[in-house]
């Protein structure tokens, strides 16, 4: 069972970023689940969302918190700082973050793997949000994609086809454009 | 073709509203609710769905709307949660009273104050004794299977059902669901057509004074029309299986035959509960699970049977009634008397307000049932800076 931790700012598609990356899984038949932690939801406040993802052979079956995540998506890298998003995470996890920086330079421990792409710039080259809030979650699923493999890149495409009410031709473009850009910390 | 699609346990209630071809909807918008009815009123604004669905001021008001509609004899359905259902209270007597069958899907959500959206049994558990059928999904499935379930057996006895889904865990959690077939769904379950409808052209009298020579007989139907239900959901829940693909029964038997130590739940943390099970399974432990999904009608019977005999039963509680114990354990420790061969029955008391329940939290209480010598009334799961442990008070009941 791999699981995944998305942290986000209310509005910048956190939660449907969860739900389209389970549909990726799903569309190949495997069992996911994709859930918010719902608090009281405000734009611009942390937002933190969860996916289920079964891998092959594996029978597992549990409705609990994730509390160590197998790999983080980071929407905003200033949760970075404010959050502790890090916390549970599993050695040799990925960290993708959008981020103009190099994954060297966010100070992550490690021990965890760390990809960067510039999800907000793609975005908005792309007409997705607006600049005070670009709506980055396709790219960041894009680089997420190409840093760990968990599903296909056309898989992925096809989800946000399904799964976003706007935009789709945009946001596939985006995801694409950050698969292909994203600056990953080790070697896959 | 059945479809298979990623859905919240909300919009799959919806999905069951729709399937069952529900003629008039009336809800109040509350969460964790509120994704059924938005969904269900884009679906009759859509022409989706051939529904009238009435918009109302308050959760009273949306049972009333369905109490007139259902007694037109309209397939009538709502959804509420927590404080909503609490509100709805005196109307859902009234359901039941005129025999109607309506279809309610409860998100079950803690009382407030203080206020929590988070889940917890004790507000449909707070309406236990109205005369309304209750059963609890474990999954997304369920909350659209349950609905289709329910109205066939609702129908046939003439009393409302409420389907019970946890906050978040079901209403907000997207998993696989498959969408039956409406052509398969309407061949299960039939028109509505009830003995009497309200209808200006063969006017009678509804809901009029019953003198004492009349209300205990009516009382007694109710009562008599709800041992039937539990027939019904049986069958029901075979036919469900041959026509729709999935059995359903109102307990579920998981690694009980050589079971000596049993859990009993009901709900979503069932899921956790059922792997806990396996892994003490790995472990040589002889436990199995008891899943409570009809709470009402009681499956007293099959209970009794399931019961009989174990060395120690654990009753998971994601609810309480304060002065007793767990309200599930409570009605099992009922059903158990005077059995020669009844097992002790342990109670514990977990994930109140949406507190986590976890693999490791079960694996904790069976640890603790295997050990402890006694059983409790109630003990607490998962309080800060309180280990399981015996709350003794004077209601303390030993073997």
């Amino acid at each position: 069972m791999i699981e995944l931790r998305f942290h986000g700012r209310g509005g910048q598609g956190a939660v449907v970023a969860s739900k389209t990356l389970a549909q990726a899984a799903f569309r190949t038949g495997r069992y996911v689940q994709s859930y918010p932690d719902y608090g009281v939801e405000r734009r611009g406040a942390p937002v933190v969302a969860f996916a289920r993802i079964a891998e092959e052979g594996d029978d597992t079956f549990v409705r609990q918190d994730i509390r160590e995540p197998d790999h983080l998506l980071i929407l905003d890298a200033t949760l970075l700082a404010t959050a502790a998003p890090l916390a549970g995470l599993r050695p040799g996890g990925w960290v993708v973050v959008n981020s103009p920086d190099p994954p060297d330079r966010l100070g992550i421990d490690s021990i965890f793997r760390v990809a960067t792409v510039d999800a907000s710039r793609i975005a908005l080259d792309h007409g997705l949000g607006s600049a005070a809030q670009p709506v980055v979650n396709t790219a960041i699923l894009g680089a997420f994609v190409r840093a760990t493999g968990i599903v296909t890149l056309e898989d992925l495409l096809a989800a946000i086809e399904h799964e976003v009410p706007v935009k789709g031709a945009e946001n596939r473009a985006a995801a694409q454009e950050a698969y292909d850009h994203v600056v990953l910390g080790v070697a896959v | 073709m059945p479809e298979r699609l990623l859905l919240t346990g909300n919009h799959a209630a919806a999905y069951g509203a729709m399937l069952s071809r529900a003629e008039v909807i009336s809800a109040y918008p509350i969460t964790p609710q509120t994704m059924i009815v938005e969904l269900l009123s884009e679906l009759t604004a859509s022409g989706k769905l051939d529904a009238t669905f009435i918009t109302v001021e308050s959760e009273h008001s949306a049972m009333a709307a369905c109490v007139g509609a259902s007694a037109a004899g309209s397939r009538t359905y709502t959804a509420t949660s927590g404080q909503g259902l609490a509100l709805m209270h005196e109307m859902l007597h009234w359901a039941v009273g005129a025999r109607l069958p309506v279809v309610l899907t409860n998100v079950s959500r803690a009382m407030a104050p203080g206020w929590s959206i988070w889940s917890d049994q004790t507000d449909i558990l707070s309406q236990r004794d109205i005369g309304w059928m209750m059963l609890f999904a474990e999954s997304v499935q369920e909350a659209q299977d349950f609905v289709i379930w329910s109205y066939k057996v609702a129908e046939q006895v003439y009393l409302p059902a409420m389907v019970g889904m946890d906050a978040f865990i079901l209403s907000h959690t997207a998993e696989p669901l498959i969408v039956h077939d409406q052509s398969a769904v309407d061949a299960y379950l039939p028109k509505f057509q009830p003995i009497y409808d309200l209808d200006p052209a063969e006017p009678r009298a509804y809901g009029g004074l019953v003198n004492r020579d009349h209300y205990f007989e009516l009382r007694y139907k109710i009562f008599e029309a709800m041992e039937r239900a539990g027939r019904l959901l049986v069958e029901a829940g075979e036919e469900f299986g041959e026509t729709l693909g999935r059995r359903y029964t109102p307990l579920e038997e998981y690694l009980l035959d050589d079971a000596d130590y049993v859990i009993v739940s009901a709900g979503a943390l069932t899921s956790n509960v059922r792997q806990a099970v396996r892994e003490a399974r790995r472990n040589g432990i002889k436990v199995g699970l008891l899943r409570l999904v009809a709470f009402r009608p009681f499956p007293f019977a099959a209970m009794r049977r399931v019961l009989a005999g174990r060395k120690k039963v654990a009753v998971l509680d994601r609810n309480m009634g304060p002065g007793h114990s767990g309200i599930f354990a409570a009605e099992i420790r009922s059903a158990m008397y005077g059995m020669p061969d009844a097992p002790p029955i342990f109670g514990y008391v977990v994930g109140l307000g949406g507190r986590d329940v976890r693999v490791d939290t079960v694996a904790d209480v069976l640890y603790d049932l295997i050990t402890r010598e006694e059983p409790e009334l109630a003990l607490f799961v998962g309080v800060k800076g309180l280990a399981i442990g015996p709350v003794r008070t004077h209601l303390e009941v030993r073997r």
